[in-house]
């Protein structure tokens, strides 16, 4: 039994949402920023467990949703040109871009790879000479030091075949962009555990201040899910807002330093366009200027990108928690995960597929 | 991806000057870069995304928070009995 199969204990679970029960005594909307704990929360079935004061917002926390479609489509592009093996994590390949996806790159004879990591987008690099090897560097802050350091071992080790298409984005100027939303109904939030693993969670006392909400960092277990949801609660009830950590066996104050330094070495902040939501200033990463070399956007030229989005999909709004799945026309309907026409429906952390998969039709 | 998940080292290394270990997933193992967590030992839990080692699991941490959830059953329970 691993520590994180004990936080499945099943009394626990149902004594700790009794908990919630006995202190929740209004309707409260909490948003859960990840969207790996919205497809946890429903995979236990623990949305149907809580009581019904108690309504989650799912946040914009899946990077395979927010990666913009300017970014999608040039991918489609490089990953065009014959002399280039493209490498992704899997769930890009089947988001839809502006004409097509990867996959279809894949089917028309393109060299695109799923890699479980950037290391191997690096090996694949070492043992190419010949070709390009172009890394789809999408993600939040999790991902952020493993793209960082392929970068950086590139450099250092003379790569130059290696390329990435950097589409990093970052959660705290998301939740800022959120709260200061007149739409905004989201009252307290659960914070992403693994970028606060990253991070720390410093930057989340300044905004847990300045827009009086309360914040739990959260885990993904049953129990730490509970945990947040009972923390945030509990402060919600007695007006209290502060940041407090649900996951402390994963994330300490300052989060993990080494990692921050790797990420801090190959990127700086910059402004990025999130799907279906726009603009969020200095929400993202780029490659530092000493990195420029390995910077896929500039290497192969893909400036003239025009773009066209779906004129049904409804993902932008999903994604800011201003609607949920089912109100979509499309849902179930024309968008299904072999299907998809938004990319919160193809994502194993989108809100879309989510509901999909574990039978959210009606609003339940 | 964001998808974080606990593994138990097994074996550090290095390849191309690169930090690696071997991490086992209940049966399965993977090679996972150990960059960002570089004080880490053989038979440690470390949390993996994207095969990138991101922190380490504080099993007195784990415990302490399962005591906190405990302490509320306790209390639940006296509750219930009064």
């Amino acid at each position: 039994m691993t520590i994180n199969d004990k936080y499945r204990n099943r009394e626990l679970v149902q004594r700790t949402i009794q908990e919630i029960k006995d202190t929740v005594t209004q309707k409260w909307h909490i948003m859960e920023i990840c969207g790996g704990q919205t497809h946890a929360f429903m995979q236990y079935g623990l949305n149907d467990l809580l009581p019904e004061e108690i309504e989650l917002i799912h946040g914009p926390g899946c990077p395979v949703c927010v990666t913009s479609l300017e970014l999608l489509d040039k991918a489609i592009a490089i990953a065009s040109h014959k002399d280039v093996i493209f490498t992704s994590y899997g769930d890009m390949l089947r988001v839809p871009g502006s004409e097509k996806d990867l996959f279809s790159v894949r089917a028309s004879g393109g060299d695109v790879r799923v890699v479980y990591s950037p290391i191997e987008a690096l090996k694949i690099a070492r043992d190419n000479p010949e070709k390009q090897v172009v890394f789809f560097g999408i993600g939040f802050e999790t991902t952020a030091p493993a793209n960082a350091i392929s970068v950086i071992k590139a450099s250092e080790q003379g790569l130059d075949n290696y390329s990435m298409l950097v589409s990093h984005v970052r959660v705290p100027p998301a939740m800022h962009a959120i709260l200061s939303s007149p739409m905004n109904k989201v009252q307290g939030f659960l914070a992403a555990g693994h970028v606060c693993a990253v991070m720390g969670f410093k930057e989340y006392e300044t905004i847990s201040e300045k827009y009086k909400v309360p914040i739990t960092v959260t885990g993904f277990e049953p129990l730490d899910l509970l945990l947040g949801i009972l923390q945030t609660i509990r402060m919600l009830e007695n007006g209290q807002f502060q940041v407090k950590n649900a996951y402390p066996r994963a994330v300490k104050y300052e989060g993990n330093i080494q990692a921050q330094a790797i990420i801090s070495k190959a990127f700086s902040e910059c402004d990025r366009q999130w799907r279906g939501i726009g603009i969020i200033p200095m929400s993202g990463w780029k490659l530092r200027s000493e990195f420029q070399a390995f910077d896929a956007e500039i290497r192969f030229n893909v400036d003239h990108i025009q773009t066209k989005e779906s004129e049904i999909c409804i993902s932008g709004l999903v994604l800011q928690g201003q609607k949920k799945p089912f109100e979509c026309p499309a849902f179930r309907n024309i968008c299904t995960p072999q299907n998809p026409l938004g990319a919160t429906m193809v994502s194993s952390e989108g809100a879309c597929a989510a509901y999909y998969r574990y039978g959210k039709q009606l609003n339940e | 991806m964001c998808l974080g998940i606990p593994g138990k080292i097994k074996e550090i290394y290095e390849i191309n000057n690169i930090k690696m270990a071997k991490i086992d997933y209940s049966g399965v193992e993977v090679e996972v870069c150990l960059e960002a967590t570089p004080e880490a030992n053989v038979d440690e839990y470390v949390i993996v995304h994207a095969g990138f080692s991101i922190s380490r699991l504080s099993e007195g941490e784990a415990n302490e928070t399962l005591d906190i959830l405990r302490e509320i059953d306790k209390i639940n329970q006296q509750e219930h009995n009064q």
